[in-house]
């Protein structure tokens, strides 16, 4: 996967290492936006980041240990979505407040007409996005490659570091 | 405003934002043939400073760029 040709489209080497609703963007909005660009673009998923190569994407979002989270209502008159709602610490750690977060967050971001992550990564995948999940992860999480779209293809550090030697970009995420 | 250009195509991203914009651009970009000029329009207000960015980085050249009552318009050739 070296990059010999001078010529050759520049690269974005990326690692997916979280796999919660608000870490599960970034990775996937500048993979399609550099795919979008002509580039070439690996993402390795590893860690936490793995689950989101499954077939059925269950990415969620806490506000718990994330106190910046603005938390806003996506419905109502623009003032009142607007309105960023105080939560207390305590409230975060309530049984059915991630869900009642994570519901929040993705009614919010369709309403403001940002992708879905199952819709970003079906773009990814559109755009030849190199899918790379980490073999270890897999190993010590018990996956199987049978778990993940068939898109994805396994490796392990040395791949990653092979197509992220000759990349012009690499993120850690 | 900006010269009346004629358009082959027009892609309508209003109301969708980052990255989509690019992405429906690069894939309308692919079915269009070269020499033909594409028109965008998008409400996205960070889509000015990105086309400027995609068409630098996929050599397609931006004709035009210009905002109409709140939506942005703008005129991209297919380069190759």
């Amino acid at each position: 996967m070296s990059k010999s040709d001078p010529n050759a489209p520049r690269r974005l080497a990326l690692i997916a290492s979280r796999g919660t609703l608000d870490y599960a963007y970034p990775p996937l909005i500048l993979a399609t936006a550099a795919g979008a660009m002509g580039w070439e673009v690996g993402v390795f998923f590893t860690f936490y980041g793995l689950p989101l190569l499954l077939k059925d994407i269950g990415a969620a979002v806490s506000p718990l240990g994330n106190p910046a989270m603005p938390m806003k209502m996506p419905f109502g008159p623009e003032n009142f979505q607007n309105v960023n709602w105080p939560i207390p610490t305590a409230m975060m750690s309530v049984p059915g407040f991630n869900a009642l977060a994570t519901t929040l967050m993705k009614q919010t971001f369709k309403n403001k007409g940002v992708a879905s992550i199952p819709e970003l990564r079906a773009l990814a995948v559109e755009l030849d996005v190199k899918l790379i999940a980490c073999q270890m992860t897999m190993d010590v999480f018990g996956f199987k490659k049978d778990d993940f779209i068939p898109e994805a293809s396994v490796g392990g550090a040395a791949t990653f570091l092979e197509f992220a030697a000759d990349a012009d970009v690499q993120l850690f995420i | 405003m900006a010269t009346v250009l004629e358009a082959d195509r027009v892609l309508d991203c209003k109301g969708m934002l980052c990255p989509l914009p690019i992405v429906k651009l690069s894939k309308e970009i692919k079915a269009a043939q070269s020499g033909q000029v594409i028109k965008m329009l998008a409400t996205d207000k960070g889509a000015p400073a990105d086309l400027q960015a995609w068409t630098r980085q996929t050599g397609n050249e931006l004709l035009d760029s210009h905002e109409e009552n709140g939506t942005f318009v703008f005129f991209v050739r297919k380069t190759k």
